[in-house]
């Protein structure tokens, strides 16, 4: 694009030195980022602040989908600046970046369309606002009621505090209020500075994608530190991540099973999960991975009989998948409640930012195992799932689908193995060292969707900035969107068909 | 109708037959074992590598309730720390997940250091109310599974409920942020006595890795009496459901 300027990072994980960062004033910033984020291909993967002393970097991350590039440029303010012109009003996508410098600096974004607060950190700008008070959008009617659910849910779930505006039976709007998981995993990011340490804590930020994140943060430690792992392990390790997902797949295929009473369904699909949470086990003695993934090498490399045990186990359990999906969707019963339940648009997708899952299946391909590739994904050529209904019915086969996907790179991954000289075995390196002055960028494409870690060093080499963004960030938005004009009764459906993470947006 | 058919037939028989001896994966990271011919010198290199701080510098003793069960000290020290596939982790005293070198005895309960009302009320059913304070969603999928059709705890008249108010104590998940600090009380002011307090998982019994950041509040852990703590990262359904079972005395 002409006249853009941005400092193009062209891999992925990838570095670029903050003085090379081009600093543009906050009018062509503005005017700059709405252009580029009108195109469906420019997405936002990462905006926020990082201050020193006198003055506050804001740093922008805009992935390209088709140079398959991440675009990187900021805008420098003082201290003690109080406001700015909000982005959001031209480009929505932003709402919950500024939301969340708002809510940490205290600057306000005028003109911004909603400006609640996001999690209510620790380190809030404002102490005296609390979690109990949020400031809830209300209808004054006889003929409405609210619904309130949460924090506390009625199942075995993390905590978050669904608001529902109703007319009878039928949702006017939703919103969610999150922040009880928080925990301040990017201080403690900070505060621990040993790799061992900040690994377990990359297999915490959201313990169902334990793979996902400590592959994000084991990637971006080793490209601060300019290591090069070999091709064995880079492949190793997108089959743990495909092994995670396609256990989390079928998990959620149960769940919703479950939530329309199709008993079948979900007690084959539970089964089902066992076995490949079991068969993760088995590789590493955890049956989510945690321990597989660490920086420079690993503990647990993944021997041929072990990945023979995978493939025979995989075999089977596919098998049954197949053979119990095309039963749940050929089932009318099953088809009455997801058909046309909880539908968004690729419009609304569009304007709200969706990444993952909840892209794909209103006809955004965002997929960055596609657009920028990472480890064994650079060579494999992954051609992303993608549906257009947007409804509970699209969410749920894409499980089935990006299932079959999943099986098939590890098939490949695998014979590709057994064709490597069996290396010496590498352990892990604690003691990388980060080169200085960088801004580093990971994506890694989890079960959810797209996760960005960026990290700053200084210029002693050690990380002063670490932030982490999970797909739910986005995606949060797009299932309050999904639940207007539907039934309440529907909601939990709706919820399951997009799985976010409460832990891994309250951080 | 086939098409049921055929799924139930491939589907088999799924429930662990006896939950008690149910073997799992050699590789599964159970109870410790640390020799007790280790040396000075090799408790302080244990000790300074373990993230969480879980083995003490002097005695050389592993603290499961701290430990979340990364290998990496059996990794350095193969010949005097190793991880057993032990899953029967659950104690009812604090003191008990304190793992001395030499100590070679399986984790047991002992019935007189359990309350007697426990066993009395809810032996033959117990209801629990799970509530997630901060965790990271990996010890609440576990025991969401420990209810699934494998494991099926109900077997033994033990539920999740889905009010606190059908329930008979609350287990407790994640080290407790300070914006669950309130919610957990009053989930916990609205179960009738007597009620128990079960912690699952390193993060719930110590802070684990979040230890001592200043986004928790763990003032709730200081009112009350703790009745069964079940280490794990996360907590494996048998460790869960062996725990529980010996709390109430069923064989």
């Amino acid at each position: 694009m002409k006249g853009i300027k941005s400092f193009e990072i062209l891999k992925n994980p990838g570095l670029v030195p903050i003085a090379d960062i081009p600093v543009l004033d906050y009018s062509e910033f503005r005017k700059q980022t709405s252009t580029l984020l009108v195109k469906e291909s420019y997405h936002c993967v990462n905006y926020f602040t990082s201050h020193s002393g006198s003055y506050i970097d804001f740093y922008i991350l805009v992935a390209n989908d088709d140079s398959h590039k991440i675009l990187v440029y900021s805008h420098r303010q003082p201290a003690n600046i109080k406001s700015l012109e909000s982005i959001s009003k031209e480009s929505f996508q932003l709402h919950i970046f500024e939301r969340e410098i708002y809510e940490k600096s205290g600057i306000l974004f005028e003109g911004h369309p909603w400006l609640k607060p996001v999690r209510y950190p620790h380190d809030r700008a404002v102490k005296e606002l609390f979690i109990r008070d949020y400031p809830f959008y209300k209808i004054e009617s006889e003929e409405t009621h609210e619904v309130g659910v949460g924090p506390i849910h009625a199942g075995i779930i993390e905590p978050g505090h669904f608001r529902f505006l109703c007319y009878g039976e039928k949702v006017q709007h939703l919103e969610i209020q999150l922040g009880y998981q928080h925990r301040g995993v990017e201080d403690v990011f900070l505060k621990k500075t040993g790799l061992l340490q900040r690994s377990v804590l990359s297999e915490c930020i959201a313990g169902d994608t334990a793979v996902g994140h400590s592959l994000a943060f084991t990637q971006a430690a080793e490209a601060l530190a300019g290591v090069a792992i070999n091709q064995r392990l880079s492949a190793e390790r997108i089959i743990a991540l495909e092994l995670e997902r396609m256990a989390v797949h079928v998990g959620d295929t149960a769940a919703l099973c479950g939530d329309v009473a199709y008993q079948v369904g979900q007690v084959t699909c539970e089964a089902l999960r066992t076995m490949i949470i079991n068969t993760t086990q088995d590789w590493c003695g955890n049956r989510f991975g945690k321990g597989i993934i660490r920086p420079g090498g690993t503990n647990y490399p993944l021997r041929n009989e072990t990945a023979d045990l995978i493939l025979d186990r995989l075999k089977e359990i596919s098998r049954r998948f197949v053979e119990v999906t095309d039963l749940i969707y050929n089932d009318s019963g099953v088809l009455a409640r997801f058909e046309n339940t909880g539908p968004v648009s690729r419009i609304q997708a569009h304007l709200a930012g969706a990444v993952g899952m909840a892209a794909r299946t209103s006809g955004i391909q965002r997929d960055i195992r596609k657009t920028h590739p990472f480890q064994a994904y650079s060579a494999l050529e992954y051609k992303p799932a993608l549906l257009e209904s947007g409804d509970v019915l699209a969410r749920a086969m894409l499980r089935r689908i990006e299932f079959e996907l999943s099986y098939s790179v590890i098939n490949k991954l695998v014979a590709e193995l057994k064709e490597m000289p069996r290396n010496i075995d590498i352990a892990p390196d604690y003691s990388l060292k980060f080169k200085e002055r960088m801004l580093c960028v990971s994506l890694v494409e989890g079960w959810r969707g797209e996760i960005c870690h960026t990290a700053i060093t200084d210029a002693d080499g050690k990380i002063v900035l670490y932030k982490i963004k999970d797909p739910s960030l986005h995606n949060w938005h797009v299932l309050a969107l999904a639940v207007r004009e539907q039934e309440i009764s529907d909601f939990p459906v709706c919820n399951k068909s997009f799985n976010l993470s409460y832990c891994g947006f309250d951080l | 109708m086939l098409r049921e058919i055929k799924v139930l037939k491939s589907h088999g028989s799924q429930y662990v037959k006896d939950l008690r001896t149910q073997s799992v994966s050699e590789l599964f990271r159970g109870l410790p074992v640390i020799s007790e011919n280790i040396t000075h010198e090799e408790i302080v290199k244990a000790a300074g590598l373990c993230p969480v701080m879980a083995i003490d510098e002097r005695k050389g003793s592993v603290d499961l309730g701290k430990c979340i069960f990364c290998r990496e000290c059996a990794f350095a020290l193969p010949d005097k720390i190793r991880f057993t596939n032990d899953y029967r982790l659950a104690v009812v005293r604090r003191e008990d997940l304190i793992i001395n070198p030499g100590a070679c005895s399986p984790l047991r309960i002992d019935k007189a250091h359990v309350r007697k009302e426990i066993r009395r009320m809810f032996r033959g059913a117990l209801k629990l109310r799970q509530i997630s304070a901060a965790g990271d969603n990996s010890s609440e999928t576990e025991l969401a599974a420990s209810g699934n059709v494998n494991f099926d705890i109900g077997r033994y008249g033990v539920e999740f409920v889905a009010s606190p108010r059908h329930a008979d104590g609350i287990v407790i998940t994640g080290p407790i942020s300070e914006n669950m600090s309130e919610p957990l009380q009053i989930c916990y002011d609205a179960i009738p006595e007597p009620k128990i307090i079960i912690l699952a998982g390193s993060d719930a019994i110590s802070g684990g890795i979040f230890e001592g950041t200043p986004a928790l509040n763990r003032s709730f852990l200081k009112k009350y009496h703790i009745d069964l703590y079940v280490p794990g990262n996360p907590v494996h359904p048998l460790t869960f459901i062996n725990g529980v079972l010996d709390l109430m005395g069923i064989k």
